[in-house]
């Protein structure tokens, strides 16, 4: 049972992200749950490369066949936080122009000009 | 920096760009071309290292970006007097991030270059930031696309914890062995929504229209042209590479995708044909042709996959002409409401040229490249036992063509209700007009877009050349030893196609689109019986498709997660 927590977790993240962008009526809210929705892709990749007992994978002045945790889900997750800190910094950044010109940041409050 | 120092430096990277791909192209014509970075080439067939796998459809991809970048920048350069730099820079990352994602044989790498390249869009659709529209249309597009490529990571992370890869390679070797199990089908349905999501297939598409139609018209020119054809492109690439082998016995997944397909198709032309707004109608116009597309895909075999290639780059030129001509036309008019427009367009009868032309390329009539592609899409949907996507191929072209002949006429000619005699003798509205001609740099560059995907149409022996690219892209022990173990690859000899049929076809789709246009411009001349009795029947839907369409951020997620959880449904039905 154990096994499969992160498992969970990561799905949990998942979907609570995702209701929170469909039901937000705030930009700020609705980026940052964007980033909850993110971070279970972090709980996901660690867990799939997570070696119960395994060391960090430092492969210096250790025996051969030492276990180790998966390097590589480590390096996916770094580049997927800088991934996750570029998007959620271009989005807040449109936020801040939304809210000066918009003066709100309800979605649902923007002028509209569709035909 | 100064501004024409900067113009030609970006224009001048881009073209050097365009040029490099063509020679990668050429030199990948025999082989595919495998580049390991680092040297970490693989050992006893494992790979550790991360590659650039280059085939001619990749290939293809990237000069495609290379070309319309080069047109969007040389178009830009009168257009944005005011814009600085980082204008140029933005896309010139674009076309990188583009370039790298077309070219790149790692999945994972595959996904940082898609973040790339989206994040540069997201900027560039929102950068005009005293216009509350373009940032409007930049937090959809960008919220959406994330939540897509979020899923894609999901996938991919499901799919290394089930293989210990990341080489497509490598991935489709490892799972090739067995047949699809749940863990292998839900890191599919991660990928393919997420790449769903960019390419802009129903219902993943309501981001698209505000996003393509708000942001900069020069943007638009490579997001039409290039960006949702990507997203068909990671389907296919990731398909054939990684998941034909569990998925080979799996006999409902073609009618999954081209449920989705048709769907795509009929509800882009549909919309496209209600939209009055030039540049949101070529957006619809990019969603039916997405459909259209993936039709092709969808037949997974290499015949589809070689005609939805040719078409998908002949259609692709066209659409950046397009876009060229409608950013021609909201420079000189200030506006780009066929409505407010009627009649008002007469002293720019080169871009009304250009419009004509591209409704015929879009409508597929030879010599146009689309037309090679359709004919090539057809025969293989004729080989597969699906003729009824003929029919849906001409309906396509019909709805497009029409609404954008419709629009030029009305613009142009002056003609339909509203506009009437009375707006096309006002003539050129004075005081909206600041340049009274269009500029050589700005007709040149959708003069060469149409005139390359003429070309594309007239080269001799490009349908055999199509088709054997798509061998090789659908082959994948090939791939996997070309990319592993460096073994030749064999292509296949294929019959020529037969173009009279397909002729036919296309001169039927242009002459539908010319009849719809004209039925549109001039109702008054339609029985009135008929016309009162179908607008009436046709009225509640429009209306419904329109209300569906109206969406904020949230919806577009919902109906998101709402695909993702039919597409899944209709997943484990077939693989059960």
């Amino acid at each position: 049972m154990l096994k499969f927590l992160p498992y969970m977790v990561a799905a949990w993240l998942l979907l609570v992200g995702l209701y929170g962008i469909v039901t937000s009526r705030n930009l700020v809210h609705a980026i940052t749950c964007l980033s909850v929705a993110q971070s279970s892709t972090y709980i996901l990749l660690l867990s799939v490369g997570f070696e119960r007992g395994g060391t960090a994978p430092v492969f210096l002045d250790v025996p051969v066949g030492t276990r180790a945790v998966d390097p590589v889900v480590g390096a996916l997750t770094l580049t997927d936080v800088v991934v996750g800190a570029t998007v959620s910094a271009l989005l807040l950044a449109l936020a801040v122009q939304a809210q000066k010109h918009q003066g709100t940041l309800d979605p649902e409050r923007f002028g509209k000009e569709r035909d | 920096m100064p501004r024409r120092l900067a113009d030609t430096a970006a224009v001048a990277t881009a073209a050097v760009v365009t040029v490099c791909c063509l020679a990668l192209l050429a030199s990948c014509l025999d082989g595919t071309a495998v580049y390991w970075f680092g040297g970490w080439v693989p050992r006893h067939g494992i790979a550790l290292g991360v590659a650039f796998a280059v085939d001619p459809v990749g290939a293809t991809m990237a000069t495609l970006a290379g070309v319309l970048a080069t047109a969007a920048l040389t178009f830009s350069w009168r257009i944005f007097e005011a814009v600085r730099t980082l204008h140029h820079a933005l896309m010139l990352v674009f076309l990188a991030g583009i370039v790298g994602f077309c070219l790149s044989g790692d999945l994972f790498n595959m996904f940082v270059f898609y973040e790339l390249f989206s994040v540069a869009a997201y900027a560039l659709t929102g950068y005009q930031t005293t216009d509350p529209g373009p940032v409007r249309g930049a937090l959809n597009f960008a919220i959406t696309n994330s939540v897509g490529a979020i899923l894609v990571l999901a996938g991919i992370a499901l799919l290394y914890g089930r293989a210990g890869a990341l080489n497509l390679a490598q991935l489709g070797q490892s799972l090739a062995s067995r047949p699809a199990d749940r863990l292998v089908i839900v890191a599919f349905l991660l990928l393919m929504v997420g790449f769903f999501v960019k390419a802009a297939v129903v219902p993943f598409h309501f981001w698209l229209a505000d996003a393509y139609a708000l942001a900069p018209t020069v943007v638009g020119v490579l997001f039409a042209g290039v960006v949702s054809e990507l997203g068909l492109y990671a389907v296919a690439r990731v398909y054939w590479t990684v998941f034909s082998g569990p998925f080979e016995g799996v006999q409902g997944l073609r009618g999954i995708l081209l449920v989705g397909a048709v769907t795509t198709a009929l509800v882009g032309g549909v919309m496209c044909v209600l939209q009055h707004h030039l540049a949101r109608m070529l957006a619809y116009a990019t969603v039916s042709h997405v459909g259209l597309t993936l039709a092709g895909f969808a037949l997974l075999g290499p015949a589809g996959t070689g005609g939805a290639v040719l078409y998908l780059v002949a259609d692709g030129l066209v659409k950046g002409a397009l876009f060229i001509s409608v950013g021609i036309i909201e420079h000189h008019l200030r506006d780009t409401d066929e409505r407010r427009l009627a009649g008002r367009g007469r002293h720019l009868p080169w871009v009304a040229g250009l419009l004509v032309l591209g409704a015929l390329g879009l409508a597929g009539v030879p010599p146009f490249g689309t037309f090679l592609g359709k004919a090539l899409l057809e025969e293989a949907a004729l080989a597969a036992g699906q003729p009824w996507l003929i029919g849906l191929f001409v309906a396509v072209a019909a709805l497009t063509s029409a609404a954008l002949l419709r629009a030029t006429g009305r613009v142009f000619l002056g003609l339909g209700p509203g506009g009437g005699p009375a707006a096309a003798r006002r003539g050129p509205d004075e005081s909206a007009v600041r340049h009274p001609h269009a500029h050589p740099t700005q007709v040149a560059p959708a003069v060469a877009l149409l005139a390359l995907a003429v070309a594309i149409g007239l080269w001799p022996g490009l349908t055999a050349a199509a088709e054997e690219a798509a061998a090789r892209f659908t082959d994948r022990p090939a791939y996997a030893a070309a990319v592993l173990g460096g073994a030749a690859e064999v292509p296949a000899a294929h019959p020529p196609v037969l173009l009279a049929a397909p002729a036919g076809w296309a001169v039927l789709s242009a002459l539908l689109g010319l009849a719809l246009a004209w039925a549109a411009l001039r109702p008054d001349r339609l029985p009135a019986g008929p016309r009162d009795r179908l607008a009436r029947a046709a009225a509640p839907a429009v209306a419904a498709l329109r209300r569906i369409h109206r969406v904020q951020i949230g919806d577009s997620v919902t109906w998101l997660v709402v695909g993702m959880a039919g597409f899944g449904t209709l997943l484990a039905l077939v693989t059960r």
